[in-house]
């Protein structure tokens, strides 16, 4: 059984919204379900800073022993940071999906884009929990 | 007549699930392709210590009769004369055009062969060399259904596996085998494998498969390893995968298998092609090559040499042993040396790749 947090928002793509300390900022993941299904990941490539997305757009690539897997922007806005650590320790996404294996942090620009996104329960129910 | 789509199990499918591990349908098995430790904890207990990996979908074929040396030596390339009684060797299996139809492992006993050949390709081969059986009187038993493979990997097996034999393993050489028992059941004891590391493949009856498995899972030693391990570990010695590296489409000249072509022992299949592929020369030939970069090259990426399309990647990963992305891929023999610059388009951008001579990992342990 793969962890999923009560108090986060999913995506169909299996990626995550965590709420950041800061008012209108999330972090972006993938989740438990998702690390256990890719396998060891090996290389995260993830965009700049100052970068925007919109909903549903490519914005970086994970690279696992197995297979190489897109990540698709869960809502539209701007990467404040990426995770730095990641790229000398991409296996915190294996480790840590939830905390230190975070991605990128967003500033949502279309705050009402949250409402299209799944429940902790909706989700479990799509991976089968 | 529909075609029966369920996988084959090994006998040690329901131990596999036990253990926690993905199954995948692999050339027409259910196999482990890892446990929940991961491929790259299993490659590196491999590297270091010692793994085991189930590979009994490969297929086995006794070949019995008076002349069994040399009907092998008509359907291979290597000379199956050459070897005692109790020796291996690696080979390939052509056709008349002299391309791949297989690569396989030839062991001679006293009084018969046996060659072990790719699960994919196990019904084609048997096919394609049991109609030459009758000119030498021999017969060609398909084993596979009933025997078990194991395959024990890494620097510390010989220790760990002479606790469970009364055979001396020291004895065996690289590439050689006996015939003994494992946990006290009949195994054909053999000092091959495809890690680069030191380490036996036991070839046992299916009804032992579980008891040694559990033998040696009993040591606390011995860590189970999947398909992807056995993958990567292969690939940083440089090892062709059939269906990646060679097929029907390249000659083991091309292939860089050159070592394995034994034209003076006389004719054999596909040995006239070959010869005339020697005396036009070659125009591509298999080489490996590392990367600088992160991304992964993977099989069917699109290569680049000087700017023109040149090919796909044959085998690719990123080296759990050396951190660096390292691959094979065919390239016109112009381009074929060491250092060559190339380019991998990798999801519509091109990386730059220099061809590097494998083995990529240069402290494996096998003798």
């Amino acid at each position: 059984m793969s962890e999923i947090p009560q108090d986060l928002l999913y995506t169909e793509d299996h990626e995550y919204l965590k709420p950041a300390a800061e008012a209108g900022l999330v972090y972006i993941g993938i989740t438990d379900y998702a690390q256990g299904e890719l396998g060891d990941v090996v290389f995260v490539e993830l965009p700049k800073v100052g970068a925007t997305f919109s909903k549903h757009d490519v914005f970086g690539t994970i690279e696992a022993v197995k297979a190489v897997s897109e990540l698709y922007a869960p809502v539209s806005g701007e990467i404040v940071e990426i995770n730095a650590r990641l790229d000398a320790e991409p296996a915190l996404v294996n480790s840590s999906p939830y905390g230190d294996g975070w991605m990128v942090k967003v500033k949502l620009s279309n705050e009402a884009e949250r409402a299209s996104l799944l429940d902790a329960a909706a989700y479990s129910k799509k991976v089968g929990q | 007549m529909a075609e029966q789509t369920t996988l084959k199990r090994t006998p040690l499918r329901d131990v596999h699930v036990a253990l926690g591990a993905k199954l995948v349908p692999f050339a027409g098995y259910e196999m482990p392709v890892q446990y929940p430790g991961g491929i790259t904890a299993e490659h590196r207990a491999v590297r270091e210590s010692c793994g085991v990996f189930d590979v009994s979908h490969m297929g086995e074929f006794w070949i019995n009769g008076e002349r069994a040396v040399d009907f092998v030596n008509y359907v291979t390339t290597n000379d199956v004369a050459a070897l005692a009684a109790g020796q291996a060797h690696y080979s390939t299996i052509l056709n008349d055009r002299g391309t791949i139809e297989d690569d396989c492992l030839v062991y001679r006993f006293e009084h018969r062969v046996m060659m072990v050949v790719n699960a994919s390709n196990a019904p084609k081969d048997y096919a394609h060399i049991a109609r030459h059986a009758s000119r030498f009187g021999v017969d060609v038993h398909d084993a596979t259904d009933d025997m078990t493979l194991l395959a024990v990997q890494g620097p510390a097996t010989a220790p760990i596996l002479q606790t469970l034999t009364a055979t001396d393993l020291s004895a065996i050489k690289y590439y050689h085998f006996a015939e003994g028992e494992v946990a006290g059941r009949r195994a054909i004891i053999s000092r091959t494998g495809y890690t680069g590391e030191d380490g036996f493949e036991l070839y046992i009856d299916n009804e032992s498969a579980v008891p040694i498995w559990e033998a040696l899972m009993a040591t606390g030693q011995v860590v189970p390893a999947g398909l992807g391990a056995r993958d990567t570990l292969r690939l940083e010695m440089g090892m062709a995968l059939y269906g990646n590296d060679i097929d029907d489409t390249v000659t083991p000249l091309e292939a860089n298998l050159a070592w394995l072509v034994k034209l003076p022992k006389g004719d054999f299949v596909g040995s006239d092609a070959l010869k005339r592929q020697k005396a036009e020369g070659l125009k591509k030939r298999l080489v490996g090559f590392t990367m600088t970069d992160r991304q992964i090259p993977r099989h069917g990426y699109p290569i680049y040499y000087e700017g023109q399309p040149s090919g796909i990647v044959c085998s690719g990963a990123m080296s759990p042993s050396l951190g660096i992305a390292i691959g094979t891929a065919y390239l016109p023999m112009a381009g074929a040396k060491e250092g060559t610059a190339f380019e991998i388009e990798i999801r519509g951008k091109r990386f730059p790749a220099t061809v590097t001579r494998p083995p990529f990992y240069k402290n494996a342990s096998h003798l």
